[in-house]
């Protein structure tokens, strides 16, 4: 299986792609206020398309900005949606401890100018079994991996997402524990299909989506993809992850999709592709066996699901 | 005011109005206008609403002990048989949309997840109380029987309450407080039984 869309684009192009698009999202606003707010990514959709599977269909920009789960803005999947038009994402900055060379806070800006930006179209699978077609921009996470310098005896990566409960409603309520940590082994951090995403649809991150930045890792179920990471902690032990801590019985440290092992709130054999009527079998890995599987072929996947 | 004339006569309004959003929803879900996952959307709001009509029910009765309110309990009936038909609606909104049918696929998820085992269950006990809930079954079975076939509603509320308690991934306020609900009720029936008289010597 190919790996979707993966067109490189040079930072500058990207932005000044991003400046033409900004143009266009102006012109049509003044034209019709009803679908305007979303016309603008029909005008050049081949960006994305040329290079998708042939059963999978991009999911709208609407789809992908209105049903999220982010529970700083709330438990419901409109809540990220209607909740976080307070949340700042600029300026930024991510701060990098733990075993590197040297710790150190990195502007964004700062790290985006190092870094190649580019369109990658992933499936998302989320662990509630439904799913999307999103085309993100960002760049492979092993290039940040890189710029940190960590030592040999790094082992895992933590992702720590802001804690600003005046900007993310719901996070003035403990319903899980804050601020969200993820991690990966560091194996997984550094492979290709790893990025950190800093758009979708060739806009700046949404602020529902994750914005500033945010990982996306698409052989995993979608809650391993945190978002707005203010903090990058490299460990030679794994380190706790939200949702693990809260229901160990449920998610695991690795959730990788896999239509084998089941959850017991949902069958992880058939996912509702948003937009789609019927559902449909979900893949191991989510699709993405050739270039994964390798990283688990002496692990008991029924142990560490 | 609260005659049991006057009850009946609010019958017809409020059956308008526990039907109205199923048809609203049916109504959305034909024009797409359910969101972004409309089959899913459309589950939760008729499980939703079965369950909060099944817990008016069990309200009504202890609202009936009321002096005043007594006559509340002709309205029972009638909500009963809606939370049953939202029930209905929600179980066939799983079965059809959103798994096709697929009997194999269905079986195995009664049996393998427990939230899904207590929402079919409190389904199947749902189905005595709707199916005796007309006058002459009442004099068919003796009102003795029939009294106690209907105590099935506290098993039903107790494992609907717990189906949406499971499904809920984190903060389970609005399910604990139905929860809560339900348990405060049938503490006051406990309450109201122990403090019988004729059971108290």
């Amino acid at each position: 299986m190919k790996i979707l869309g993966s067109e490189i684009t040079p930072y500058k192009t990207y932005l000044n792609r991003r400046k033409f698009i900004k143009g266009s999202l102006a012109s049509t606003m003044l034209a019709t206020v009803t679908s305007s707010a979303f016309a603008n990514h029909d005008s050049d959709l081949s960006i994305y398309t040329k290079n998708l599977n042939e059963n999978d269909k991009l999911n709208s920009y609407e789809e992908i900005t209105t049903y999220n789960n982010f529970y700083e803005f709330g438990t419901h999947k409109k809540h990220p949606h209607l909740n976080s038009g307070n949340f700042k994402p600029r300026p930024w900055t991510i701060k990098i401890d733990g075993l590197v060379k040297k710790p150190q806070t990195f502007d964004l800006e700062k790290i985006l100018s190092n870094v190649t930006i580019e369109d990658r179209v992933y499936r998302l699978r989320c662990v509630e079994a439904w799913s999307m077609v999103i085309p993100w921009q960002g760049f492979q996470l092993s290039e940040l991996i890189k710029m940190a310098e960590p030592l040999s005896s790094a082992k895992y990566v933590q992702f720590v997402t802001v804690f600003r409960p005046e900007e993310m409603p719901g996070q003035q309520k403990r319903t899980i524990i804050w601020p969200y940590r993820e991690g990966l082994r560091m194996d997984e951090a550094m492979n290709p299909l790893t990025i950190l995403a800093t758009g979708l649809y060739g806009h700046e991150m949404p602020n529902q989506n994750g914005a500033p930045i945010r990982l996306v890792v698409p052989w995993k179920y979608g809650f391993k993809s945190i978002k707005s990471i203010v903090e990058i902690r490299f460990l030679d032990t794994q380190p706790e992850t939200s949702w693990e801590t809260l229901a160990p019985w449920e998610y695991g440290f690795y959730a990788n999709v896999n239509p084998n092992v089941n959850h017991p709130r949902w069958s992880q054999g058939t996912e509702r592709r948003i937009g789609e009527f019927k559902r449909r079998e979900t893949l191991m890995f989510n699709g993405y066996e050739e270039e994964v599987a390798h990283l688990y072929k002496d692990l008991d996947l029924t142990k560490f699901y | 005011m609260f005659s049991t004339r006057n009850f009946n006569r609010s019958k017809p309004v409020l059956f308008i109005l526990i039907l109205f959003p199923s048809l609203l929803w049916a109504y959305q879900f034909v024009t797409g206008n359910l969101g972004v996952n409309p089959i899913e959307k459309l589950m939760d709001e008729l499980g939703l609403m079965a369950l909060r009509l099944i817990i008016i029910t069990l309200m009504i009765t202890t609202l009936s002990n009321i002096k005043p309110l007594k006559s509340i309990v002709v309205l029972r009936r009638m909500i009963g048989l809606f939370a049953f038909y939202y029930v209905c609606l929600h179980f066939s909104t799983y079965i059809v949309l959103d798994h096709f049918l697929d009997m194999q696929f269905i079986i195995q998820d009664i049996i393998k997840r427990p939230f899904i085992t207590f929402g079919f269950i409190s389904f199947l006990f749902l189905i005595p109380l709707a199916s005796t809930s007309t006058n002459n079954m009442i004099k068919r079975l003796g009102f003795k029987l029939w009294k106690k076939i209907h105590y099935l509603i506290y098993p039903v509320a107790i494992l609907a309450s717990m189906h949406f308690y499971v499904l809920v991934r984190a903060d389970k306020t609005e399910p604990v407080i139905y929860m809560g609900i339900i348990i405060l009720l049938l503490l006051h029936r406990i309450f109201k039984r122990l403090t019988r008289p004729q059971l108290a010597q």
